[in-house]
Parts: structure tokens; sequence; C-alpha cells
């Protein structure tokens, strides 16, 4: 049981982290400065999330493991992160788009985790949910900023939803840690937000005056460790330091 | 050359155009106004100028501020403000506006003896 919950919590942790990263290549080529401390503003709350959750699945996991040891050494299919956080921002359409289907799933997640008979989990969810009420706002109106805007700004967010669309469907399907996790209240069963996070979804887009997708192909694995080429990339990036000079610090 | 920096005086927007800067690019921030910041750092403070920044509308000038002024708990409340709805004195002007004001030391309420109860005065 308490390997499902290091999973689980580490699901939680990978998740925030590649998001947080992606968002954090970023940093300094923001199409404006402002949205470029944004955007890494947003960056540094999903990293502290990920720090929070892989200091609680060290202490579980009572081996050694640090918060760093989970983030630098593990291999890609280590990994338990959804397909969508590891997709490629290419432009500002497409990850303003990530961060918004992310975060509205992560905002209706956390609301149901601050109920976890898990403590723990209960604690940090309700201090993410502040965050994740920030990013799903700033999201949203950007959505609705790029849909309603111009024609460019249109075409970019159609295409970005056209690219992403096929990676939420995995959000919803529960992996075998979160059947048991939600088996025995700690977890959420991730199938029983679908219908919010839809409502939630439609209702910007319809802002935005753009067209609720039908159910296309659902790609998954990333939550089992079976990711896309992407990931990988990220991890060259985010682990050379500590595969080059192990234990480095500074 | 092309002139891409054109410098004002403190609080000294025109109206014309706002913002201080002008480039050939085509660069979506040259299509967003500038807007001033006012924080509040406290319950029961004033609002302070914070600085200015380039929004498309009120609610990205907002947010934008949230994250530029107030990472640091600067702030409980902010007000923005288009700078083209500022309208400054013109610093030609400092001469009649404040110089008459500099003899005029009876209008300081120094000589008055406060007691030792008042603080913060």
């Amino acid at each position: 049981m308490n390997n499902y919950l290091i999973q689980y919590t580490l699901n939680l942790a990978d998740n925030a982290l590649i998001l947080g990263h992606r968002n954090s290549e970023w940093c300094g080529h923001g199409p404006v400065l402002e949205q470029d401390i944004a955007i890494t503003n947003i960056s540094l709350d999903l990293i502290g999330q990920a720090r929070n959750f892989y200091q609680y699945a060290a202490q579980l996991k009572a081996d050694g493991s640090t918060e760093d040891t989970f983030a630098y050494l593990r291999t890609e299919n280590e990994f338990k992160n959804c397909l969508l956080v590891e997709q490629p921002n290419n432009d500002w359409a497409k990850t303003i788009l990530r961060q918004f289907l992310f975060s509205a799933y992560q905002f209706y997640l956390y609301t149901e985790l601050q109920n976890s008979k898990n403590d723990q989990l209960a604690a940090i969810a309700e201090k993410s949910l502040k965050e994740v009420t920030y990013h799903l706002r700033w999201s949203s109106e950007w959505v609705v900023r790029l849909g309603d805007g111009t024609e460019e700004s249109q075409q970019r967010i159609k295409k970005a939803i056209n690219e992403l669309w096929m990676y939420t469907g995995e959000l919803f399907i529960a992996a075998d840690y979160e059947i048991k996790m939600t088996e025995n209240g700690y977890g959420v069963d991730p199938a029983t937000l679908k219908s919010k996070w839809k409502e939630k979804v439609k209702t910007v887009f319809e802002e935005a005056t753009l067209a609720f997708p039908v159910d296309s192909k659902i790609q998954t694995g990333g939550k089992i460790g079976e990711h896309s080429e992407h990931l990988d990339k990220i991890l060259a990036d985010l682990q050379m330091l500590q595969r080059t000079y192990p234990g480095c610090e500074w | 050359m092309k002139n891409y920096i054109r410098k004002f005086y403190y609080g000294d927007i025109p109206e014309d155009k706002s913002g201080g800067n002008i480039s050939d690019s085509k660069a979506t921030h040259n299509d967003w106004p500038l807007w001033e910041v006012f924080i509040r750092s406290k319950q029961g403070l004033d609002h302070k100028h914070a600085g200015s920044l380039h929004a498309a509308d009120a609610q990205m000038a907002i947010e934008n501020a949230r994250d530029v002024y107030t990472r640091r708990m600067e702030g409980v409340s902010i007000w923005v403000v288009e700078s083209k709805y500022i309208h400054a004195s013109n610093p030609d002007d400092a001469k009649s506006f404040y110089e008459p004001a500099e003899d005029k030391v009876y209008r300081y309420p120094t000589f008055y003896d406060l007691p030792d109860e008042v603080k913060h005065m």
C-alpha cells in the first residue's frame, strides 16, 4: 500500500515539475517582459509544489531518497507525469493552452484532494490550490484573448487545440495507483473530475469563440512511465549537471 | 538611425502616444498601452505609485501588476490607470509653481508645542 502511495505522490510531483520546467524554458524569451515574469512565476509555483510532493515521497520511501534524487536521478520510465505536460512549448498559444487545460484539471483535483484522509496530501493540496486558482484565471483569460483576438491569434490557438487535445483524455483515466489510493480515501479518482473539467473548458472556449473539440483519439502512457520522446530531451537538460558531476552543489 | 528611445521626464507622459518606447518592429508590445500601477502595501495605507507596465486591457494590467510588483508580498490592493489619463504638471513651470513656497516658513505648523503623549507627528 505504501508503494502505491509513493507512486501516487510521485505522479502529482512529476506533473508539477515537468510543466514547471517547460514553462521555465520561456525565461528570458517571453513575448513581452510582463508575460515573461508571469509565466516564470507560474513555473516557480509548480516547482514549489513538486518539491513538497517529492519531500513527502522521500519521507515515505525512507531509503535515502531525497527530493533531488527524485528529480535528478530517475530515468525516463520512472517519471509518472501525464503526456500533456511534457509537450513542447512551440508558440505562446500552445503554452497557454497547455497551462489552461492542465490548470483546470489541477484545480478540481486539488479541490478534492483537500479532503484526503492523508493529512500530508490534503495540506499540500490546500496550499497549492491558491496558486492554481490564479494559474487557471490567468490562462483562461489568455485563451479568451487569443481565441477572440485577431485572425492570427485565433488560428494559433486552434492549432494548439488540434495538437494538444489528444493528450487530455489521459488525465481522467485512472492508473492502478490512483485506483488504489481512491479506495482508501487518500486519493481522487480522476474520472470523477472529468465532467467539471469539461464544463469549465467549454465555458472558456465559448467565451473565446472556439469550438469545443469532439472526442478524438486518446494518447496515454505517461502516467505509467511510457513517455513521448519529448521527456527524454527535458531530462537531458534537467539532469545534465547531476549526471555529469554527481552530488555537485552550488 | 532611428530614434528608439525617447526620454521623458518622470511623470511627464505625453498624451498623444502612451509610453516612451518607439520602435520599428511589429512586436505587439507597441500596440499595448502603458499603465501606471499603484500598490497599497497594508490596509489603511495609501496606494503608492509602484511603476508602470504594458498591457492590452485593465484586467491584464492588474494581473501583470500582480506578477511584476507584488511577488515579494508588497501589496494587498492594486490600482491601475492608463498612463494617458494622467495629467502632469510641466517641469518648465517649476519656478512659478513651487519656488514661491520656499520663503513662507509660517505655513509649516512647527511653532506649536506638542504634548509628549502625541506620537507620530
